[in-house]
């Protein structure tokens, strides 16, 4: 069970003369959610591109479990316009899938019954779902999703984050991803990797944001209103010995997401 | 490596009136079959410059086939072929495409123009490789573009899943196991190989029309990629025949002709159907 799914073992990665990544390490259990934060050019998705082989190392090495099946949900997807692809005819690519597989998929991320959609019509929340809905066809292992929420508004993205916090549950497959935003991360996340070309700092969401690394890295903009913003809607109210840490997590309103305090 | 076809003595000859439109319509029939396919990839890709640059190196192609006594076919698949390779190279180290595509079609041809003006026989009937003469087909010239086209269908059709993939995102190709270098370089190859047998046929200017108006006129009607495909190559068919029709009738160039049907054909279905789409 502890053998590591993937471990990177100071990974350097130089893009144009610029070295983006500098000694990077790190390595996913199976099971488990990462989230990686970072500010922009901070060598997240360079980091999460270098993990799947589609980047090339100056140094350092990536080691996968033997046979492990990654499924991989893109930053986005660009639908040229000349491109007819119904959404069912997307889940097949490159991998010829059944119609009731294909039918399980979609049923899972919540588009049942949209096969028949063109991929350029679908919108952003639907466009995330169908990227997902094809990863899952692969049974991975390891889920690797790069700002899956980007473009989402709160509500989607706290849907979003319930619908892969259910896939783990319900496959056990390790999801590691980048968050597009510096304070929100989801609560399920077990670890959150802050990353700036390298580690800073690491840790459960609640240790992450109280890491001088995380305040140093993120804090000044927001004037500290820093806050990580949990989706787990059943945690308990925070008791007085907890105001200490009021900053870095926000006990918001159950089921207003617009309480949050999204900085 | 006739001259342009006397046509006021064929049509006196009806038997061999018929046996040459029927060579010629064989001939875009077969054509059609590879640059339905590539054609979608060419749109899909925006590789359509790239398509009009193999073309044009084809005619420092003829030169060099020429110069060297060798076939003119693979004269012009060598040079397409290395021309292609150049420009899938450049775009893939992410130069300034516009301007040096535009440089090195142009120049392309301009060297091939002035290549062949070496060569008397060529220089006579320039235009023939400019704008192709497809009632010249022989018979071994038909089985060579059948040859061509079938091979080029052929790599396309087994490629398909992968191509579609990598077209689609090449990252989303690789993580899946797949090599979109790999996939560039097919299309490279059909390419080139389209281009040498479309030179005799379409000619130089022609050859990125052929591949380009079919399939565009195809996605007004197409709602998935295999449909597209398909649809390019029966609407390139359908322009082969019409076109040809429209040059004996009014006594046009052939392959200009074949280019103007499929023009009006996507016109036609823009019109019909391309108000449905937003």
């Amino acid at each position: 069970m502890n053998t590591p799914l993937l471990q990177a073992q100071n990974i350097c990665v130089r893009l144009a003369g610029t070295e983006i990544l500098h000694n990077v390490a790190l390595s996913i259990a199976p099971g488990e959610i990462v989230t990686i934060l970072g500010p922009n050019g901070s060598g997240k998705s360079t980091l999460l591109r270098a993990l799947l082989g589609i980047l090339a190392l100056t140094h350092g090495e990536v080691r996968r479990a033997p046979g492990l099946r990654i499924g991989y949900v893109p930053q986005k997807l660009m639908i040229e316009r000349t491109m007819p692809l119904s959404l069912r005819r997307f889940l097949s690519l490159p991998m010829r899938v059944s119609d009731a597989q294909a039918a399980r998929a979609l049923a899972r991320v919540g588009l049942e019954g949209k096969g028949a959609l063109q991929m350029a019509a679908l919108s952003g929340g639907q466009m995330q779902r169908a990227l997902l809905a094809r990863a899952l066809l692969a049974e991975p292992q390891l889920l690797i999703l790069d700002e899956p929420t980007q473009g989402l508004d709160q509500p989607g993205e706290a849907a979003f984050y319930r619908l892969i916090e259910e896939v783990r549950a319900e496959t056990g497959a390790a999801v590691l991803m980048v968050s597009h935003d510096l304070h929100v991360v989801m609560a399920a996340s077990d670890r959150v990797i802050c990353l700036n070309g390298h580690i800073c700092c690491q840790g459960t969401p609640q240790v992450v944001s109280g890491a001088p690394e995380y305040r140093a890295l993120f804090g000044l903009g927001t004037k500290g209103a820093l806050a990580l913003y949990r989706h787990d809607h059943d945690h308990e109210h925070a008791g007085p010995q907890d105001h200490n840490c009021s900053h870095d997590h926000h006990h918001h309103d159950h089921h207003d997401h617009k309480g949050a305090p999204h900085v | 490596m006739t001259t342009i076809i006397t046509t006021t003595t064929t049509i006196k000859a009806p038997r061999m009136f018929d046996d040459l439109v029927t060579r010629a319509t064989l001939a875009g029939a077969g054509l059609s079959l590879a640059t339905g396919p590539l054609g979608c990839f060419v749109i899909w890709r925006r590789m359509a410059y790239f398509g009009d640059a193999t073309a044009h190196a084809a005619i420092l192609g003829v030169a060099l086939a020429l110069a060297m006594d060798l076939p003119v076919t693979l004269g012009t698949l060598v040079v397409a072929l290395a021309m292609a390779a150049t420009v899938a190279g450049l775009a893939t180290r992410g130069w300034a495409m516009d301007t040096t595509l535009g440089v090195l079609s142009h120049s392309a041809l301009a060297f091939g123009l002035v290549a062949v003006s070496y060569f008397p026989t060529v220089r006579s009937d320039l235009s023939v490789w400019l704008f192709g003469d497809i009632l010249a087909v022989g018979r071994g010239d038909l089985m060579w573009i059948w040859i061509g086209a079938g091979l080029v269908a052929a790599l396309i059709a087994w490629r398909w899943q992968a191509l579609l993939t990598a077209t689609l995102n090449e990252d989303l190709a690789q993580s899946s196991g797949l090599n979109p270098a790999r996939e560039r370089l097919v299309l490279v190859i059909a390419l080139a190989v389209v281009v040498a047998v479309a030179l005799k046929l379409v000619g130089a200017l022609l050859i990125a029309a052929m591949l380009i108006i079919p399939a565009a006129a195809a996605r007004w009607l197409s709602r998935g990629p295999e449909a597209m495909a398909l649809l390019a190559v029966l609407i390139s068919v359908i322009s082969v025949v019409l076109g040809l029709q429209l040059s004996l009738w009014q006594d046009t160039p052939a392959g200009p002709s074949v280019i103007v049907a499929a023009a009006g054909i996507f016109a036609v279905l823009g019109l019909v159907f391309g108000r449905s789409r937003g």
